[in-house]
């Protein structure tokens, strides 16, 4: 190669990097587009509720900017989101938080998947003060910082299953229950266990069995034992997928009976499915479920939204996929009430945000967590060998009636 | 720290039917990996995840329709030949080498195979479900689940057929040849290359049959395969290598050991307590061979 062909290449190399240096500094907003950025597990342990995140963004993209985008200073804008995948690696996500932001010129963000990876990328919004609307992360530490750009659309995990205490002990007659707990060791299900602990306080119930579960958990016998030896009114279980799917198949096989079983993550196992009678009569703490009653004007009713999910991706949504699409709703609302593109005014928009979705009522505490919403409880019931989540608690929306206690093992067919 | 199961000793008849059971699956696995650390030389850390590729095969096979069950016997066909692939793709080019470097080449299949699992199954934890019973005894308190008693029964079978092959058959006769002294072997026209194949298509065929096991009486994931790795890891330590009945009463040893701690220390230290007892073999092992050294010197 000639001395005049090395020039040429390095003068050209040298202004395309200058030019997409600039392009990228002012891609806030491009044109007639508002850019979001978002790092989610494509790849690794959480890449199928990373989809399901994913898919709720973009169904909501779709919608919104089809309905005819967000309404700015007279001028209509169209979203767009930039993905990242960050390997279900809470570093992989903080570096991709940085990334978007400094080279992408990101200044609006949705969040990941899971309160680990939320928690990562937080320090990061915080520190470029970029404001993030996350769907994910429930942990209650995400709420008690002091954090002042971010804003969960979801219910905090302590709020999990304390209506579940509150059911039991309803069901006793008003007086305290005996709970047996088992908690996997990680931020979401401890956040779980300090909302049954309140619970518990508050209605003078016992704690009688308190164990926790391991991260490569797959065998919780020892507690089932302990459980069957010592006859708790309530067993709460909290271990994301494996502690449902482990604790399903061991109730079954040990036949424990207990009165009432309440856990988290039943929809994400697909415990009805992959269990079937067995997981009949479990109590699940759910964010969202599509018979609620709730509405709005962009995807309708919950049902409404159930439909055209399984329509565009062939699958019924979970509730990952509700939450994150209510956070671009709310990201419309706000834009459009403090009417600029400026991070701190879009900021105290969303701090004064109070609206109903089809998701639920979104309303941010101090903290930012959505004090809103209450949490739902549904129980697996089943005709025949096909097992359905039928919505119990609150009252308000319960399709059907909670059936306690649970028939004996030796009742069941 | 939770004493109840002294308060109720019945439970002790439980944890130690429990840990027994589960104990021979162990057993089978770290038999596996005995048989070709012994032949080759070779410490496989991707043990654990051939085990949940073995789960997988019976899963797929559930998922079609078919009982789990059969996995016992499609997966370790299915597996032997992925052993053997591999062989012939990684683990040759460090059969004759350090140590060091067939535990590196090992780690990187293990997280290669993570990966492909994950992506070809996906994050989520799945069961098949075998439908079998339970067995209930002392009016009700101890439980036996069928599939428990199935797994280890199959591992038993599994574990006398390969003992007798190993006898009887002229690759097993070749096996053990070249594991005493495979330049010996060589000379004496025994074909190493394929011996080395062919064992660690056994070693993975073995981690088949475990990991169908596993798809009935526990869960599955492609991150968990680790801790079957390091169990094995240790039941081979403590029964040496080529010694079948050690390693089964090893293997036991430490099942009853896992329910134990997992009773009395808590489930979140079951795991915790297999590396504890790791390290403390090892250290005693060391302090017993140093022993020996200053005698000898």
């Amino acid at each position: 190669m000639n001395k005049i062909a090395k020039l040429f290449i390095t003068f050209t190399s040298a202004i395309v990097i200058t030019l997409a240096t600039i392009s990228s500094a002012f891609s806030k907003v491009e044109g007639d587009t508002i850019v979001l950025g978002a790092a989610v597990s494509l790849t690794g342990k959480y890449s199928s509720n990373g989809v399901h995140t994913q898919n709720g963004y973009n169904l909501a993209v779709e919608r919104l900017n089809k309905m005819g985008g967000v309404k700015v200073g007279g001028k209509s804008y169209k979203f767009k989101i930039i993905y990242y995948d960050d390997e279900s690696n809470p570093k992989r996500a903080a570096q991709l938080a940085e990334r978007l932001i400094n080279q992408d010129g990101v200044k609006y963000m949705l969040g990941p998947y899971s309160s680990g990876l939320t928690k990562a990328i937080a320090p990061v919004t915080e520190k470029y003060k970029i404001p993030m609307v996350e769907a994910n992360g429930a942990s209650r530490s995400l709420f008690t910082k002091g954090y002042k750009y971010l804003f969960a659309v979801l219910s905090p995990a302590n709020q999990y299953l304390e209506v579940a205490i509150d059911l039991a002990v309803e069901k006793n007659g008003g007086k305290p229950v005996k709970i047996a707990q088992a908690f996997e060791q990680d931020a979401f299900s401890q956040d779980v266990r300090l909302g049954i602990l309140d619970a518990a306080k508050r209605t003078g119930s016992e704690i009688i069995i308190d164990d926790k579960l391991p991260k490569e958990l797959n065998d919780m016998k020892a507690t089932l034992v302990k459980v069957k030896a010592k006859k708790p009114d309530v067993l709460v279980v909290s271990g994301h997928t494996k502690g449902a799917l482990t604790a399903i198949r061991q109730i079954a096989e040990m036949k424990v009976d207990v009165p009432m079983l309440a856990m988290t993550h039943c929809d994400a196992a697909k415990l009805s499915k992959q269990h079937g009678k067995n997981s009949e009569y479990a109590l699940c703490a759910s964010q969202w479920h599509k018979n609620l009653s709730y509405k709005d004007k962009f995807f309708g009713s919950g049902k409404k939204y159930d439909k055209d999910f399984t329509k565009r991706f062939g699958y019924a949504p979970p509730y990952q996929s509700a939450e994150s699409s209510a956070a671009l709703i709310v990201f419309k609302d706000a834009f459009e009430r403090a009417n600029s593109f400026d991070g701190d005014k879009v900021r105290d928009a969303l701090r004064t945000t109070e609206m109903q979705t089809f998701y639920g009522n979104i309303k941010f505490g101090p903290g930012g967590q959505n004090t809103a919403k209450p949490m739902i409880l549904f129980q697996v019931r089943c005709k025949g060998d096909k097992c359905e989540n039928k919505v119990v608690a609150p009252t308000k929306w319960a399709s059907d009636k909670f059936y306690h206690p649970i028939p004996s093992w030796s009742k069941r067919s | 720290m939770d004493f109840l199961i002294f308060e109720a000793p019945i439970l002790m008849v439980q944890a130690t039917l429990d840990g027994i059971l589960i104990g021979i699956l162990f057993a089978l696995i770290a038999y596996g990996m005995a048989l070709q650390w012994g032949v080759m030389n070779i410490i496989n850390i991707a043990q654990g995840d051939l085990v949940i590729l073995g789960g997988y095969i019976a899963y797929s096979m559930y998922l079609a329709g078919i009982h789990p069950s059969w996995g016992v016997i499609v997966s370790p066909i299915i597996m032997f030949f992925v052993g053997w692939g591999l062989y012939k793709l990684v683990i040759n080019k460090v059969v004759d080498r350090d140590l060091f470097i067939s535990i590196l080449a090992t780690f990187g299949i293990a997280i290669v195979f993570q990966q492909l699992m994950n992506f070809i199954f996906g994050a989520d934890v799945v069961v098949a479900q075998s439908g079998y019973g339970t067995t209930m005894l002392f009016d009700n308190v101890v439980t036996l689940p069928h599939s428990t008693i199935f797994s280890a029964v199959i591992s038993v079978i599994y574990a006398i057929v390969l003992v007798i092959y190993m006898r009887k058959s002229k690759l097993g006769r070749a096996i053990r040849a070249t594991a005493q002294n495979a330049r010996a072997a060589k000379i004496l026209g025994v074909d190493t290359e394929k011996v080395y194949a062919a064992t660690f298509g056994i070693n993975a065929a073995l981690c088949g049959v475990a990991g169908a096991l596993i798809a009935i009486t526990f869960t599955l994931h492609p991150y968990v395969g680790l801790p079957y790795t390091v169990r094995s890891f240790m039941i081979v330590i403590v029964a040496g290598l080529g010694n079948l009945p050690a390693v089964a009463i090893s293997g036991m040893g430490l099942g009853v050991f896992e329910e134990f701690a997992d009773y009395i220390l808590g489930t979140e230290f079951r795991i915790g307590s297999v590396f504890m007892l790791l390290v403390i073999i090892l250290v005693f092992r060391r302090f017993k061979l140093s022993r020996k050294r200053e005698y000898l010197k």
